[in-house]
């Protein structure tokens, strides 16, 4: 029941352990077609173990998982076919260039040699990897890595594809660049499920993003909904002295805090309006302040609040236990 | 069905393979040239005394035909080594976790580093040969015999080369891998292939005699001086067989429900 309407990724009540250990417990989720869909949370949280068993290499205790419309452990095969995964660890070939490794997968998936090189030579082209594409892959950086391992993926024309974490451990310039391929895979059609512990990555290229907490999601919505429930989002001000500090306050209607802090701090959901407004009634009551600073919340705050304590999570980046 | 592809990925994975041996010859060489060493040790530092005793006053002469067999087993098994290790090196990467999230021959992975190690082998079993027959191995047998040789070292080379993949496939690390297979190089000193077993003391001896390395030795030094082989030849190609099938169904377990990396 491949329709194209049906949802492009289905999955109820997902449970794993190993051993003792329970990684998924109870989860449900559904992912439109064409969607980009960000599973977001800490290490340890279990996002490498769900996208494992939605690519077929792990076998869930319990669960009915759909991708495509077919069932993930009766049909893997079928899976197989329709889906590319980039894992958290870049699934390159040390030893062939980077044109070998393109090869390589344009022969696994059976390709005819004149379309296997036009797909090449566009992917090479795209990535960037044209200069680099004969020499071993051994000498390539880390950003060079992630972009064959992906256009590694994107030789077999997937209709879904699973991106594990693929910004960790990449610096500011090649993230940037993997957010603009991801995002146009996107535009293609393409139905991309990403895992990742940063925020704002899941809020720049998703649609929808699931919060994934010790084996839960604790929560679900677009960006800009879970934004909105995160209350870590606020505008500080700091005054010279006591007396501007009590004025701002009075302007803004807003209690003074204990203490001897010269600061004032207005919650916000982000947006520019609460931002103008604020600024008007200070201008109006002819304040003057000292310093602002707008705090946007992160995913410490999303932890705080969804799960009443801070994630608890290792080094960033590290890898994640699965 | 993905079986109608297990000729084509086959081969694909095969490419690779042979594309690893070239890049990395430090592991590549190995196998070649510590066969060469041995059977150059063996002949000229102990070759001497070792012939004697093979035949007596037959000396050097009589040893290189005494050994050169039981050099081309030892060939074998030090190629079938190194299996294990490129096998470890692919499980404990990411690469096999995109192998195995595509729409392939599931046993194509294993197929190829078996194929490459095959080719490994007879490469390396060209080189000793010729080695030994330049340094006057004495081979009075014809055609049909040598290839008959050939044929039971490759079916020796294949045996030994899944149990070697079973093993990489069982290490947890490539530095276990490396050092598991090596009870493979170490048989053929415990058999026939280096000196006569009735040399040996008898609890080693009646190890020796049953293990598989001397039914395989003997046979292929009958076929190559041109004896008469007798049931030796039964026993070590039903040897070979039954190696073959263990150590695959072991791999096949061990690859289908090993973690990736």
């Amino acid at each position: 029941m491949s329709d194209s309407y049906s949802p492009a990724i289905t999955a109820v009540d997902v449970r794993k352990s190993f051993g003792d250990n329970v990684v998924l417990d109870g989860l449900d989720l559904s992912v439109e077609r064409g969607s980009v869909f960000a599973l977001l949370g800490p290490n340890g949280a279990g996002k490498t173990t769900m996208v494992r068993i939605l690519a077929t290499l792990l076998e869930p205790d319990h669960g009915e998982i759909r991708v495509a419309g077919h069932d993930v452990t009766r049909e893997p095969d079928a899976v197989r076919a329709v889906i590319g995964v980039t894992g958290q660890f870049s699934a390159v070939d040390d030893l062939l260039t980077g044109r070998e490794n393109l090869t390589l997968m344009a022969d696994l998936h059976h390709l005819a040699t004149p379309e296997a090189q036009r797909r090449i030579g566009d992917l090479l082209e795209r990535f960037e990897l044209v200069d680099a594409a004969d020499r071993m892959t051994v000498t390539y950086s880390g950003g060079m890595r992630r972009r064959l391992d992906l256009a590694m993926t994107l030789i077999g024309s997937p209709q879904i594809i699973f991106l594990d974490e693929p910004t960790t451990g990449l610096d500011p310039r090649s993230r940037r660049t993997m957010w603009e391929i991801v995002r146009s895979l996107a535009d293609e059609g393409i139905t991309v499920f990403l895992t990742t512990q940063y925020l704002e990555e899941a809020d720049r290229l998703a649609d929808r993003v699931a919060i994934l907490d010790r084996g839960h999601l604790v929560a679900q919505g677009s960006a800009q909904e879970l934004k909105e429930r995160i209350p870590g989002g606020r505008i500080d001000l700091r005054f010279a002295d006591a007396t501007t500090q009590l004025a701002a306050a009075g302007a803004l209607d807003i209690p003074v805090p204990d203490g001897d802090v010269l600061t004032l701090q207005i919650p916000t959901d982000g947006n520019v309006a609460t931002l103008r407004r604020v600024l008007r009634d200070l201008d109006e009551a002819a304040v003057d302040v000292d310093g602002l600073a707008i705090h946007t919340p992160d995913l410490d705050d999303v932890f705080l609040t969804l799960t009443g304590r801070p994630d608890g999570s290792g080094e960033p980046g590290s890898e994640e236990a699965s | 069905m993905t079986s109608t592809y297990a000729v084509r990925d086959s081969i694909t994975m095969l490419r690779r393979n042979l594309l690893h041996l070239r890049r990395y010859p430090g592991l590549s060489l190995f196998p070649i040239f510590m066969p060469v060493i041995f059977l150059l040790l063996f002949v000229y530092v102990f070759g001497g005394t070792l012939g004697n005793g093979i035949t007596a006053g037959g000396g050097r002469g009589a040893y290189i035909n005494f050994l050169t067999p039981g050099i081309l087993l030892f060939t074998v098994a030090g190629a079938a080594q190194i299996t294990a290790i490129s096998v470890a090196k692919d499980m404990t990467e990411g690469i096999i976790a995109r192998f195995k999230t595509m729409r392939i021959w599931r046993p194509a992975v294993l197929a190829g580093h078996v194929l490459g190690s095959l080719f490994l082998t007879l490469i390396s079993l060209g080189v000793v040969i010729a080695v030994a027959l330049l340094i006057g191995y004495d081979s009075a047998a014809g055609a049909m015999r040598w290839l008959a040789a050939l044929g039971l070292l490759v079916l020796l080379a294949i045996a030994l080369i899944w149990v070697s993949v079973a093993l990489g496939l069982f290490a947890k690390s490539v530095e276990t891998a490396s050092n598991l297979p090596m009870f493979l190089i170490l048989l053929p000193f415990l058999s026939s292939a280096f000196v006569p077993v009735a040399s040996m003391p008898a609890a080693l001896r009646w190890f020796a005699e049953n293990q598989p390395f001397t039914p395989i030795t003997n046979t292929v030094r009958h076929l190559l001086l041109g004896q008469h082989v007798g049931s030796a030849g039964i026993t070590a190609i039903v040897w070979c067989l039954a190696i073959t099938v263990g150590a695959y169904v072991w791999a096949r377990h061990l690859y289908n429900h090993r973690p990736v990396a």
